[in-house]
């Protein structure tokens, strides 16, 4: 194993961390806003280290940012979708949790 | 990979008793759509005994045409299901139309 | 390497039975909403099935198909059923089918099961190692006029599938047309998030449409993947409320509509009368005229899907006026 290994393999080890934290949220919050907040977040981040650990793997340039434009479009879609689910939880009278 | 066939025969057979076991037209199209990814899981896995690393590329090709079709078979149903339940109000085949 | 196996099998262990039990709740949950996410979700998984069993191509399909766009068909109409629902003051909730048949319930399961075992015998008895047809494949892929082999089946040597999968396709489009109307669709203006994510979103999944397009030559992608992004392109602008209204009835949007179809036709029919046999691809053209089929599908195959999600036959827009 080459250093370029070992530190993709840090960075994927460590974007699934981030997707285990994120779903630890998504089932152990309270109700749908904290569970987006725990989604989004923890979701981007994780991909996003996946994404650099898989491209520093990646053969060419080529394949490494079609790689990148995944996180950036999943990043983009993510944040729309969850506003829109948030806002349309509002709009139905789904309260904000308080302790 | 006779692993995933099973899976496969699972998935039909549990399709099979929805489609059979619930009145309400809409679960028994998901129940047709589970069913359909069962028989399609079958072949995909039946596909990779070619004794190589290349699995035979028929079936990956018939199981793309049957996606499609499934899915506009789905739309159809659907439709069919809001104009009988435009007709009669509820989207189930009542008892007394059945014989 | 004993421990990589050792990973992929635990893996594999756990997608599948992930996707039994997603299809068992999905199938016997109360909510038919929570019932249509959670189709969703095994759809996904059921794409990284296919990913695991080596078939790229069908995992994209599953993806865009199998998960999106059938998720969208069944949320809008479950959502109309809402609506007629509430019209006619009907509820609904979960029922068992027949009560006629209520002393043969625990028939049901049985029967059933039998069908699982039988089914699952079969599965067993078959030969461990069976070539199928990839010798015949691989031996007239250089024939085929493109690379990839999973499009050189498609649309070559086994292109009256799809020929006929093209008039499936229209065909269910002409049905969905024929019930008329359910609910009467209104242009609606969408909030701003969901307006930027579609004018930023749709020329992103029209250039990879046409990437996966121009792909499916030599790697995984086709005419099938490309059609259902750009159908799900049309989804979005559907779903931000824009309604096509008179264009569906126009001469160049019934033209795009049997483009795929026709060509496809014309093209076995040129060949039948040329070379006596249905598309029989000449070698040194195959190539170009894949291209040209699939071109023409991808158009086709996403304006028909768009179409059956909009579901709404294109003269009704002249009864509103």
């Amino acid at each position: 194993m080459t250093l370029i290994d070992y530190l993709s393999t840090i960075l994927l080890i460590a974007g699934a961390l981030f997707f285990l934290a994120g779903t630890l949220g998504l089932l152990r919050f309270p109700d749908i806003y904290t569970r987006l907040h725990a989604l989004t977040k923890a979701d981007n981040v994780g991909l996003g280290l996946i994404v650099i650990g898989l491209a520093l793997q990646s053969e060419s340039l080529a394949s490494a940012g079609k790689l990148i434009l995944i996180w950036l479009l999943v990043m983009f879609a993510g944040a729309s979708v969850s506003n829109l689910i948030a806002s349309g939880a509002l709009q139905r009278g789904i309260r904000l949790w308080k302790r | 990979m006779y692993f995933y066939a099973l899976i496969g025969v699972g998935l039909f057979s549990v399709g099979l008793y929805a489609l059979i076991n619930y009145a309400h037209l809409l679960r028994k199209i998901l129940a047709l759509n589970v069913m359909g990814s069962g028989i399609f899981l079958i072949l995909i896995a039946l596909a990779k005994r070619t004794g190589e690393t290349q699995p035979d590329v028929v079936p990956h090709a018939m199981v793309i045409t049957g996606i499609v079709v499934a899915v506009s078979a789905t739309a159809l149903a659907l439709t069919l299901m809001l104009k009988l339940a435009a007709e009669t109000g509820r989207a189930e085949l009542s008892e007394k139309d059945r014989d | 390497m004993e421990t990589l196996t050792l990973l992929a099998l635990s893996f594999d262990a756990l997608l599948n039975l992930s996707l039994l039990y997603l299809a068992w709740i999905l199938l016997n949950c109360e909510d038919l909403l929570k019932a249509i996410v959670l189709f969703v979700a095994f759809g996904l998984l059921m794409a990284l099935a296919w990913v695991r069993l080596d078939a790229p191509d069908v995992a994209l399909a599953e993806a865009a198909i199998g998960a999106g766009l059938t998720g969208a068909l069944l949320l809008t109409a479950l959502a109309k059923l809402r609506v007629i629902e509430t019209n006619k003051g009907t509820t609904q909730q979960l029922k068992q089918d027949s009560e006629n048949f209520q002393t043969l319930h625990y028939m049901t399961p049985l029967a059933l099961l039998l069908v699982a075992i039988g089914l699952g015998y079969v599965v067993f008895s078959m030969p461990p190692i069976s070539a199928g047809l990839s010798n015949d494949v691989a031996t007239n892929m250089g024939n085929s006029g493109v690379s990839h082999s999973v499009t050189a089946v498609l649309l070559n040597f086994r292109g009256y599938d799809t020929l006929l999968e093209m008039f499936v396709l229209l065909v269910s489009l002409l049905g969905v047309w024929s019930f008329g109307s359910t609910t009467s669709q209104h242009e609606t203006t969408p909030g701003p998030v969901l307006d930027t994510l579609t004018r930023r979103l749709v020329p992103v999944l029209i250039l990879v449409a046409a990437y996966l397009l121009w792909v499916g030559a030599h790697a995984p992608g086709g005419a099938f993947q490309a059609g259902s992004v750009l159908a799900a392109a049309g989804v979005l602008l559907l779903l931000m409320g824009w309604r096509p209204g008179g264009y569906l009835s126009t001469l160049p949007f019934r033209l795009i509509l049997v483009a795929g179809p026709g060509l496809f036709a014309i093209t076995a029919a040129l060949l039948y009368l040329l070379k006596g046999q249905l598309l029989a691809f000449p070698v040194e053209y195959a190539g170009i005229i894949i291209f040209a089929l699939e071109t023409t599908a991808t158009l086709s195959i996403a304006v028909i899907l768009a179409a059956l999600f909009l579901s709404e036959p294109p003269h009704s827009d002249k009864e509103h006026i």
